[in-house]
C-alpha cells in the first residue's frame, strides 16, 4: 500500500517516496546487497507506466525467490531457470498482461539457459530482469556461471581456474545475436549514475513489452556482499573495477522499433 | 456425432480441441507425435495457443505458466519426454492447479524403442515427480476410451484442481477405430478468482510451491492428502466380465486388458470360470472392488505389458486373501490372446481348478 497519510510540511514537496508496486514490507535481503535497488527500480518502471494492474511477475529461485511478496502484483514462482518458459505459457494465454521474469545468473545463465535463448530466439514478448553477481548466492556463494576467471567462491576455492571450469557466460552478447530479441541491455547497479541508467532501461524494456516488439532483457551488475565476503561499499567497487572490464555496459540489441519508442 | 475412423493420437487431441483446450504446448516424440501435430493445425487455425517448445523441461513449466493463468492447458509426450516433465508436474501439484498430460508410453528404459509398453506405470502413478502426490490417471482401451477419457481428465483437472494423466500404451494412440468425437465447444474465457490475470481491482494472487515454516508446508501437504482421500473415494473406475461365478480374476489395463479380454472370452468358450476387471483409473486404482471380488476368487492373474507394475497395487488391494499371478511382455512386445490363455490354463491348473479345465477338454 502506499504512503499516502503523509503531508510534507509546509514549503516542501514530496520527492521520494515507495513505490506503489512495492509492499510496505522489510525485505530478507542482505544489507547492501543490490537485489533491493533493482527491486525498487523495477517497480518505480511499473508505476511511471501504469502497469501494475497489469503486470504478472515471475520469481526465481534464488535469493531473490521472494520477490513474489515485495511486488504489489499478481506473481509465481517458477522452477529453477525454467521462468522463461513459465512466463511463456503465462503471455501466451493472457497477452494483455505484462509479463516479466526476474532472475539470478545461476538461474538464468546455468540450469536455465535453454529456456532464456528460446524464450528470446520465439520472440517471446516477455521482458526479463536479469541479476548478475558472478555467485550463487542464496546456495552460499558458490562459481556460477557468470563467476570471473580467478574469483574465489566456496566451490572455487582456489580461484576460477578456466582451464577446468570454462568461461564465463556473457549472455547479453549471445541472445543479441537472435532475431527474436527486441532490446537487450547491460547495466550496472554501482552508483547513482548507473542506477539511473539501469532504471531508463528498464522503462524501455518494459515500453517495448506494451507495444508488442519482442523479447526484451536488461541485465543488472549486481552485489553480493555477504557471499563476495566484502563489505557493501567494497562490494559496489568490485563492480566497477573486477565485473565492468569483462561484462561491458551498453546496448547489445535495440531494434529500430524499440528505439522508435523515445 | 456419427462414428468416424479415427487414430488414437489425434482422437485425443481433436477431443480436446472440442472440450476448449486453450492452449497446447508440446514436443515431438514417438508414438505420440501425430497428437502435436493434429493441434500444431487446428489450434492455429482456431486461434488458440499452440508452441512447439524447445524441450520437455520447457514444455511442462510453459503448461504451469498456463495453468496459473486459469488457461484449460494440456501437453502429450511419451516415456523418455515425461520423464523430462517429472519436476514441473510436482510444481504444478505444488501449487494445486488443474493441467491435462498425455503419455503414450513406449518401451523403455532409456530410449528403449517406440513400440507399445505399459513401462511408465509406476512413473505415472507413484512418481510423477518429487514429493507427496499423486496425479489422476486414466487408462483407455479403445480410441473411443481415449476420446472419453481426455473429456473426463478436463472435468476431473477442473473439479479436483489436480494434475490428470491419460496413460495410454502405443497401440491406442497408433491405431485407427470407428469412434465418436464430442460437439464442437468454445474455449471457456473467464478466469477462476485465483488465476494470474493481474491485480486490477482486487488484492494480489501468487502462485507458489514453496513454504519455508515445516508447519505450513505439513498443512499444504494435509490438505492435498485430504483431496487425494477424497479423489480415492469418488473416482475409482473399472469394468468387469464374467466375474458373477469366476474363480480365476484376471486384471488388465490399456491394450493388456483388451487382448485378455480375448483370452477370457475364448477361456469360457472351454468352460473355464474366469473373469476380467480392466482398471480404467489406474489412481485412484479400483482397490475397493478387487478386494471384494478377492473374497470369492481362488487367485488372480495380472497381465501387463511391463515386468508387473500394476502387480503391486494388486496384492496390496488383495492383502494376501489369494494368490496372485502374473503375465507380462516388455519391451514393446504386445501379448497374444493365446499366451494369456495358456496363462489362464497353467494359472487354473497351478490353483486346482480342476473341474472347470476338465469341462473344457
Ligand atoms: C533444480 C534445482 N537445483 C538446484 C537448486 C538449488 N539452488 C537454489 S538457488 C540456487 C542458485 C541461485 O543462484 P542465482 O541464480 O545466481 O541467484 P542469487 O541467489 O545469486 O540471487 C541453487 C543452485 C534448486 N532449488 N533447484
Ligand atoms: S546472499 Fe548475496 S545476493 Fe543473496 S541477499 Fe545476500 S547479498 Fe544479496
Amino acid at each position: 500500500m502506499i504512503i499516502t497519510d503523509f503531508t510534507p510540511p509546509a514549503g516542501m514537496e514530496l520527492v521520494y517516496q515507495r513505490p506503489e508496486s512495492l509492499v510496505d514490507v522489510q525485505t530478507h535481503y542482505c544489507p547492501g546487497c543490490t537485489h533491493g535497488v533493482a527491486h525498487r527500480l523495477l517497480a518505480e518502471a511499473i508505476d511511471e507506466l501504469d502497469l501494475r494492474e497489469r503486470s504478472i511477475l515471475v520469481a526465481p529461485v534464488g535469493c531473490s525467490v521472494f520477490a513474489y511478496r515485495y511486488f504489489e502484483v499478481d506473481s509465481c514462482v517458477a522452477a529453477h531457470g525454467r521462468a522463461p518458459a513459465m512466463a511463456t505459457g503465462i503471455k501466451r494465454v493472457q497477452p494483455e498482461n505484462i509479463v516479466i521474469t526476474y532472475q539470478g545468473d545461476g538461474d538464468l545463465a546455468s540450469i536455465g539457459i535453454a529456456e532464456i535463448i528460446h524464450a528470446a530466439a520465439r520472440g517471446e514478448n516477455i521482458t526479463t530482469i536479469f541479476i548478475n553477481n558472478a555467485i550463487y548466492g542464496m546456495t552460499g556463494g558458490q562459481m556460477a556461471p557468470t563467476t570471473l576467471p580467478g574469483q574465489k567462491t566456496t566451490s572455487s576455492p582456489c580461484g576460477r581456474d578456466v582451464e577446468s571450469t570454462g568461461f564465463p557466460l556473457r549472455v547479453c552478447e549471445m541472445l543479441a545475436q537472435l532475431d527474436g530479441a527486441a532490446y537487450i541491455v547491460r547495466r550496472s547497479l554501482h552508483d547513482v549514475k548507473n542506477i539511473r541508467k539501469a532504471k531508463k532501461a528498464i522503462v524501455t524494456a518494459l515500453k517495448a513489452q506494451v507495444n508488442g516488439l519482442g523479447f526484451g532483457m536488461v541485465e543488472l551488475l549486481s552485489s553480493c556482499p555477504t557471499n563476495w565476503g566484502m563489505s557493501p561499499q567494497q562490494a559496489l567497487s568490485w563492480i566497477e573495477t573486477n565485473m565492468i572490464p569483462y561484462y561491458s555496459l551498453g546496448e547489445y540489441k535495440v531494434i529500430d522499433a524499440v528505439n522508435a519508442l523515445d | 456425432m456419427a462414428k468416424e475412423m479415427i487414430k488414437g493420437n489425434e482422437a485425443i487431441a481433436e477431443a480436446a480441441v472440442r472440450v476448449g483446450l486453450e492452449a497446447y504446448f508440446g514436443y515431438p516424440i514417438t508414438p505420440q507425435t501425430e497428437l502435436l501435430e493434429h493441434l500444431s493445425g487446428r489450434m492455429v487455425e482456431l486461434g488458440r495457443v499452440f508452441v512447439q517448445a524447445e524441450s520437455e523441461v520447457a514444455v511442462v513449466n510453459m503448461v504451469y505458466g498456463a495453468a496459473c493463468a486459469g488457461a484449460r492447458v494440456m501437453t502429450s509426450s511419451s516415456s523418455p519426454g515425461f520423464s523430462l516433465m517429472q519436476e514441473g508436474l510436482s510444481y504444478i501439484a505444488g501449487s494445486e492447479l488443474p493441467c491435462v498430460v498425455v503419455d503414450v508410453m513406449r518401451g523403455g528404459p532409456g530410449l528403449g524403442n517406440i513400440l507399445p509398453s505399459q513401462g511408465d506405470y509406476f512413473q505415472v502413478t507413484r512418481s510423477a515427480g518429487h514429493g507427496d502426490f499423486r496425479p489422476i490417471v486414466l487408462a483407455p482401451a479403445s480410441v473411443q476410451e481415449a476420446i472419453d477419457f481426455t473429456v473426463l481428465a478436463f472435468e476431473l483437472a477442473d473439479k479436483y484442481r489436480h494434475i490428470v494423466i491419460v496413460a495410454l500404451d502405443g497401440q491406442v494412440g497408433q491405431m485407427m477405430e470407428p469412434a465418436e468425437l464430442p460437439a464442437m465447444g468454445e474455449v471457456a474465457r473467464e478466469r477462476p478468482d485465483w488465476a494470474l490475470t493481474g491485480a486490477k481491482g482486487r488484492p494480489p494472487n501468487v502462485v507458489l510451491s514453496v513454504y519455508l515454516e515445516g508447519e505450513r508446508e505439513e498443512a499444504y501437504n494435509l490438505k492435498v492428502q485430504a483431496k487425494l482421500k477424497e479423489i480415492k473415494s469418488a473416482e475409482q473406475r473399472w469394468l468387469e466380465f464374467a466375474t458373477e461365478d469366476a474363480r480365476l480374476l484376471v486384471i488388465g489395463y490399456g491394450t493388456a486388458g483388451r487382448i485378455a479380454y480375448s483370452a477370457v472370452q475364448a477361456a469360457r468358450e472351454r468352460g473355464i470360470r474366469v473373469g476380467l476387471l480392466r482398471p480404467q483409473t489406474l489412481w485412484p486404482f479400483p482397490e475397493d472392488r478387487i478386494s471384494s471380488l478377492a473374497d470369492r476368487m481362488d487367485g488372480c492373474l495380472v497381465i501387463e505389458m511391463n515386468a508387473g507394475q500394476m502387480l503391486e497395487d494388486v496384492r496390496l488391494a488383495v492383502g494376501g486373501q489369494i494368490p496372485v499371478s502374473f503375465y507380462g511382455r516388455m519391451g514393446g512386445i504386445v501379448p497374444m490372446p493365446d499366451e494369456i490363455l495358456d496363462a489362464i490354463t497353467h494359472e487354473c491348473k497351478r490353483l486346482a481348478i480342476h473341474e472347470s479345465i476338465e469341462r473344457s477338454c
